[in-house]
C-alpha cells in the first residue's frame, strides 16, 4: 500500500511538473492570413500596431510565449503612444497587452502541444489525476478503522507549514498570478482542454475554462479524500457530495451549455454580492439584450439575493450556501481540508476579521449603488468619481487579489477559508442573518466539554469554539459556515449543528450543568 | 485586599480563580511548577498524536491572565505553614496568603514494582510526562515495543497514542475484562474486541511482576505473573492515580488518601480549602466516591468554592453523575448510574442492546421494582445531557425514557438512528408494547 502511494506521488509530481513547464514551452507562428482575420475581427484600426506586428511577429517562429509576448506588448505600447501624441483616439487600442498577446498566442500555437492535445492532456491532467488517486485511495486501508484520523497532522511538513506547505503556497500563488495578470502564459494550458471546451460550448478554451475545468478536477479528486477520511460521518459525506454537484453542474456544465445554446454565460447559484459584477453595465446590457432568458436570469439573480438567501439562512443557517453550494466553499472544503487547522483563533484575528469582511461588504454595496445610478442616469461619473475606476479597483483588489491569489494561494499557511472569513461580502450578509434571525446554532451538550481544544483547532473559520463549549453556551457566530468538523472531531460528543426553534437559541448558562444550584436562592439574589 | 493563593493551575484551581475574579476584586495568585499557563490535561494525548500543538491545549490566550489580574507564579511549594499563613517555596522564598486553596491534582500510582523507577518507565499525567514520552518513544525505531500496565482510561489512551506512531503495544490488564470494575460486561467486552482490532496485544488477568533493567539502568523487558518475559523499551504505568499531597504531610492539615474536606470544601484548618482530584470528602456524596479524579467535578468544585470565598457560602452539591471518554474510535457517555456487575446493587437491572455489526451499544439501568430509570451508558451514540439530567431529576420511569429516546439523541445530522431497533429489543425483552414518539423540540426545551 505504501509503495502504491509512493508511486502515485511520483506520477502526480511528473504530471504537475509537465503542467508547470508547459506555459514556457511550445512553438508559436503567426501567419499573415490569421493576423489579417484577427485585425478585422477585433476591429483594430491602429496602422502602427498592424505594421509593427507584421514586421516583427508575422511569419516568425517563437518558442514559448516569453518570446512572442514582449513584442506584442511593445507594438501595442508604441501604437498607443503614437496615437495619443497625434490625438488619434479612435485608433487607440483599449485591449490590454496581456489580453492581446493571449489572443495572438492562441491563434498562432503550432508545435507539439497544439497538435497533440490528447497526449498533452494525459501527460498533465491525466497523470496528476491518476497519481493523486493512487496516493489517496490506499488510505481507505491505511487509515485503519473508521473514525476521526488527524494523526500526524502536526508532524507532517505539508500540513504543519513546513517546506512542502511553502512550495504549495508558491505554486498556488504563482498559478493565480498567471491566471489573473499574465494570461498569455496560460495559452498552452488552453490547448490541453480545447477538445473538452469544444464538446461543451462549441468554442475553443480560454484561460477561465482551464481554471473552471481544473477546479472541478481538483474538487473531485480531493472529494475522494474527504469520503475516505470522513467515512464514518454521514454529514460530511452528504455535504461533500452537495458542493461537488453544485460546482460541476451549476458552475461548470450549465454555463457552458448555455453558451452553446446562444444564451448568456451564467452560474445560477452565484449570488450577489459575491457575484459583484452582476449589476455592472455590461452584464445588465447583455442580459437585457438576450430576451426571455436574460430577463429570467435578471429576476432570478435579484430574487436569489433578496428573498431566497435570507429565507434559507433563517431555516438552515448560512451553511446551506457556504458549505453545501458555494464554489469557493467547495474548494476550501476539499482541496483546503488538510489546512483547516491553520486559521488563527486569536481575539486579534477576530477583530481584524470583523472590520475587513464588513468593509468589503460596504465597498461592494457602495460600488453597486454607484453602478446602478450610472446605469439609470446614463452617466459615467457620480459626484466626480468615475464609476468604472471604482469597479476596476474592486475587481483588482477584491475580485482578483483577495478572492483568488490570497483566498486560495494562502491555504497552506493561513488555512482554507481566508477569503470566506475575511473577505466574502456574501458571507458577511449571510452572517448578519445567521446571527440575528435564524434557527441555526451549534448546540453545546451541557457540561460535557473537557476543553481539549480539538474543535477550535480544526475550525476553519477561526472561531474559538471551545470558549463557548466550555461555558455550555450555544454558538451562533456569524462567521460559522456550518462545516460540521468541530462536531466531528469532538472526542466527547459535545457539539451538534442544529436547526431548531429560534427561541432559546442563545442561552447563557451561568452555572454549568452538573452543579445542583438552589434555584430559589439564585432567583432571590438577582 | 484579601490575598488568595491557589496551588495548582489545573481545571479546579483555574476555575476557582476565574470565578473569584468574576465575583470580586480580591488578589489572586496561582502557583504551578508544571506549566506557565493553564492547559487541558485531557488533551495531552492529542499533542503526541499530532492532532494539535501544545499551545492549542491552552484554553486562554496568554494575555488573559494579566488582563484579569490573576498572578501566575512558576514555583514548587515545599511546605505550608498555616500558623504564619505562609508557603515555603523550593527556592527558599516565602509567600503569604489570607486564604489558601489546594488544587494540586494527582500523580500516577506506583505499587512498589521492582524496577518501577528505571529509565523508560513512566506514567502519563503531567506535561513533563508527555515530554518524557516524546523522548522515550519518538518513533517505532527507538521504541521497539511498549508495555502498558493498568486497565483504565489513561492506559487505553496511552496505547492509542503509541499506536498512532505504529509502536507495538502490549497492554496488561489485571481484570478479566477491560475496565469491568466500571463497565457492565457487554460494554467491557465490546471494548476488549475494539482494543484487539487496533492491533494492541491485550493481555487480560495479567499482572506486572518486575521490570528488568539493562546495564544502563534502562528498562529492557518486563516479567508478568504468568512468567512471560516481554521485551520492551518503554513501560507505561497507568494503574490509576493518587492525590498529589506529599508536601502536606506534616502541615497539620488532615489527610486521608487526599486532603480531607467537608461539603464547603474546607479542610480542618481555617482558611485552607482543597478542591479537585486531591480533595477527599469525609463521606462520598450520594453514590459518588470520596475522591473523584474527574475533569467535570474539578470544575464544579472550583465554581462552588469561588461562591463560598466571595461571601456566598455554598455547599458542593454535584448534580446527577455524568461522564464521558473515548476508547480509540468509540465515544462513551454516561448519565446517572450504571454500575458494573461487581458493584451493582440487587435492585439494579440492565437492559443491554448491541448493534449486530457496528461498535455501537447501550445499557440502561432500571430499578427492578419501581421500574425507575437509573442511568444510561452509550457507546457510539451521542446523547443530550440536559434531557437525561431532567429525566433523572423527574424520576422518569423506564417506559417514558424508552418511548422518548429520540428527544435524547445528539448524533450529527444524517447519522443512522437506532432508536427503533433499541425499542424493538426492549419490547421483546420485557414483553411491552412501547412505540417511539417523534422528536419534539417543545419537550426538549421545556424546563424541568
Amino acid at each position: 500500500m505504501k509503495i502504491i502511494q509512493k508511486i502515485g506521488l511520483i506520477i502526480f509530481l511528473v504530471g504537475l511538473a509537465v503542467f508547470t513547464a508547459v506555459p514556457l514551452l511550445g512553438t508559436f507562428k503567426l501567419d499573415q492570413n490569421t493576423f489579417d482575420n484577427l485585425v478585422a475581427e477585433k476591429n483594430i484600426k491602429s496602422d502602427v500596431f498592424v505594421a509593427e506586428i507584421n514586421q516583427n511577429v508575422v511569419g516568425k517562429e517563437f518558442s514559448g510565449m516569453q518570446g512572442l509576448s514582449p513584442l506584442v506588448a511593445k507594438a501595442l505600447d508604441n501604437a498607443n503612444e503614437t496615437h495619443i501624441k497625434n490625438k488619434e483616439y479612435d485608433k487607440k487600442i483599449y485591449t490590454s497587452s496581456s489580453d492581446m498577446a493571449t489572443l495572438i498566442g492562441k491563434k498562432s500555437g503550432t508545435g507539439f502541444i497544439a497538435n497533440n492535445k490528447g497526449i498533452m492532456w494525459f501527460l498533465t491532467f491525466g497523470l496528476a489525476i491518476i497519481g493523486a488517486l493512487m496516493y489517496i485511495l490506499p488510505n481507505a486501508i491505511l487509515l485503519g478503522k473508521k473514525g476521526i484520523k488527524n494523526d500526524g497532522v502536526y508532524h507532517e511538513s505539508a500540513t504543519n507549514r513546513g517546506w512542502i506547505a511553502w512550495m504549495v503556497f508558491i505554486f498556488l500563488v504563482s498559478f493565480y498570478l498567471v491566471l489573473y495578470f499574465a494570461s498569455e502564459y496560460a495559452v498552452n494550458w488552453t490547448f490541453l482542454v480545447d477538445p473538452i471546451s469544444e464538446s461543451l460550448s462549441g468554442n475553443p478554451a480560454g484561460h477561465w475554462f482551464v481554471y473552471g475545468f481544473m477546479y472541478c478536477v481538483v474538487m473531485s479528486v480531493m472529494a475522494v479524500r474527504m469520503y475516505i477520511k470522513y467515512r464514518h460521518n454521514m454529514y460530511q459525506i452528504v455535504r461533500t457530495t452537495s458542493v461537488l454537484f453544485f460546482q460541476i453542474v451549476f458552475a461548470f456544465l450549465i454555463p457552458e451549455i448555455m453558451v452553446r445554446l446562444q444564451m448568456p454565460y451564467y452560474d445560477f447559484k452565484n449570488a450577489f454580492p459575491l457575484d459583484y459584477d452582476f449589476f455592472f453595465q455590461w452584464n445588465l446590457k447583455e442580459l437585457l439584450n438576450s430576451g426571455g432568458i436574460g430577463l429570467f436570469i435578471l429576476v432570478w439573480g435579484i430574487l436569489l439575493t433578496v428573498v431566497f438567501v435570507p429565507i434559507m439562512v433563517y431555516f438552515f443557517g448560512k451553511r446551506w450556501y457556504c458549505s453545501w453550494v458555494c464554489g469557493c466553499g467547495g474548494l476550501a472544503e476539499t482541496l483546503g481540508d488538510p489546512y483547516r487547522q491553520h486559521s488563527s483563533k486569536s481575539l486579534f484575528s477576530w477583530k481584524v476579521e470583523r472590520w475587513l469582511i464588513h468593509g468589503v461588504l460596504l465597498f461592494a454595496l457602495v460600488m453597486t449603488a454607484l453602478t446602478l445610478y450610472s446605469f439609470f442616469a446614463e452617466t459615467g461619473t457620480v459626484l466626480g468619481i468615475k464609476t468604472s475606476s471604482i469597479q476596476n479597483l474592486y475587481s483588482l483588489l477584491i475580485g482578483s487579489i483577495f478572492a483568488g491569489v490570497i483566498g486560495t494561494g494562502f491555504y497552506p499557511i493561513f488555512g482554507n477559508r481566508v477569503w470566506c472569513r475575511f473577505g466574502c461580502p456574501l458571507a458577511a450578509y449571510l452572517g448578519f442573518v445567521q446571527r440575528f434571525k435564524s434557527r441555526f446554532r451549534i448546540t453545546t451538550n451541557g457540561g460535557q466539554c473537557i476543553s481539549c481544544g480539538n474543535c477550535s483547532t480544526y475550525c476553519e473559520q477561526g472561531i474559538d469554539v471551545r470558549a463557548y463549549a466550555q461555558k455550555g453556551e450555544n454558538i451562533v457566530r456569524s462567521s460559522c459556515v456550518g462545516c460540521g468538523v468541530c462536531s466531528a472531531v469532538c472526542p466527547r460528543g459535545v457539539l451538534k449543528l442544529e436547526n431548531g426553534p429560534e427561541e432559546g437559541r442563545i442561552n447563557s448558562t451561568e452555572v454549568l450543568l452538573g452543579n445542583d444550584v438552589d434555584l430559589m436562592n439564585l432567583v432571590n439574589k438577582k | 485586599m484579601e490575598n488568595i493563593v491557589i496551588i495548582g493551575n489545573g481545571i479546579a484551581g483555574v476555575t476557582t480563580a476565574r470565578h473569584i475574579r468574576k465575583l470580586s476584586d480580591k488578589k489572586i495568585t496561582i502557583i504551578s511548577a508544571e506549566s506557565e499557563y493553564f492547559f487541558s490535561r485531557t488533551a495531552l494525548m492529542y499533542v503526541y498524536m499530532g492532532h494539535m500543538k501544545f499551545e492549542h491545549t491552552q484554553p486562554y490566550e496568554n494575555w488573559f491572565w494579566k488582563k484579569n489580574r490573576i498572578d501566575l507564579i512558576n514555583a514548587y511549594v515545599e511546605k505550608v505553614d498555616h500558623e504564619d499563613k505562609t508557603l515555603v517555596l523550593r527556592d527558599g522564598s516565602f509567600l503569604s496568603y489570607d486564604k489558601l486553596i489546594i488544587a494540586t491534582g494527582s500523580k500516577p500510582n506506583k505499587f512498589g514494582w521492582p524496577g518501577q523507577d528505571l529509565k523508560g518507565v513512566q506514567g502519563l499525567y503531567s506535561k513533563q510526562d508527555l515530554e518524557q514520552l516524546e523522548k522515550n518513544a519518538p518513533n517505532k525505531d527507538v521504541c521497539k515495543r511498549a508495555v502498558i500496565v493498568g486497565g483504565g482510561l489513561i492506559g487505553i489512551e496511552m496505547a492509542e497514542m503509541l499506536r498512532s506512531r505504529k509502536i507495538p503495544v502490549t497492554f496488561l490488564v489485571r481484570e478479566n475484562s477491560f475496565w469491568n470494575g466500571v463497565l457492565p460486561k457487554g460494554e467491557s467486552q465490546l471494548i476488549n474486541e475494539h482494543i484487539l482490532a487496533h492491533h494492541i496485544d491485550l493481555r487480560l488477568e495479567t499482572n506486572l511482576e518486575e521490570i528488568i533493567s539493562d546495564e544502563n539502568g534502562h528498562a529492557k523487558a518486563i516479567k508478568t505473573d504468568k512468567g512471560d518475559i516481554i521485551e520492551c523499551t518503554v513501560v507505561g504505568l497507568t494503574a490509576g492515580v493518587t492525590p498529589n499531597i506529599d508536601f502536606l504531610k506534616d502541615s497539620g492539615i488532615e489527610l486521608g488518601r487526599g486532603v480531607k474536606v467537608n461539603r464547603l470544601l474546607e479542610t480542618n484548618i481555617k482558611d485552607i480549602y482543597a478542591i479537585g482530584d486531591c480533595a477527599e470528602q469525609h463521606e462520598g456524596i450520594g453514590s459518588r466516591r470520596p475522591i473523584e479524579a474527574v475533569w467535570y467535578t474539578g470544575r464544579m468544585m472550583g465554581e462552588t468554592l469561588a461562591q463560598t470565598l466571595c461571601g456566598n457560602p455554598t455547599e458542593y452539591k454535584p448534580g446527577h453523575w455524568f461522564n464521558s471518554a473515548k476508547f480509540l474510535d468509540i465515544e462513551y457517555q454516561t448519565y446517572g448510574w450504571v454500575f458494573s456487575e461487581r458493584s451493582k446493587q440487587d435492585h439494579e437491572e440492565h437492559f443491554h442492546w448491541r448493534h449486530a455489526k457496528e461498535n455501537i451499544c447501550l445499557t440502561i439501568a432500571i430499578h427492578k421494582d419501581t421500574k425507575q430509570f437509573l442511568g444510561i451508558n452509550t457507546f457510539g451514540i451521542r446523547m443530550r445531557h440536559e434531557i437525561f439530567d431532567r429525566w433523572l431529576t423527574e424520576n422518569k420511569n423506564i417506559e417514558y425514557v424508552v418511548e422518548h429516546l429520540k428527544d435524547a439523541n445528539f448524533d450529527p445530522e444524517f447519522f443512522k438512528a437506532y432508536e427503533q431497533e433499541i425499542v424493538s429489543k426492549f419490547n421483546m425483552t420485557y414483553n411491552t408494547n412501547i412505540s417511539l414518539k417523534k422528536k419534539s423540540w417543545k419537550r426538549i426545551f421545556s424546563k424541568a
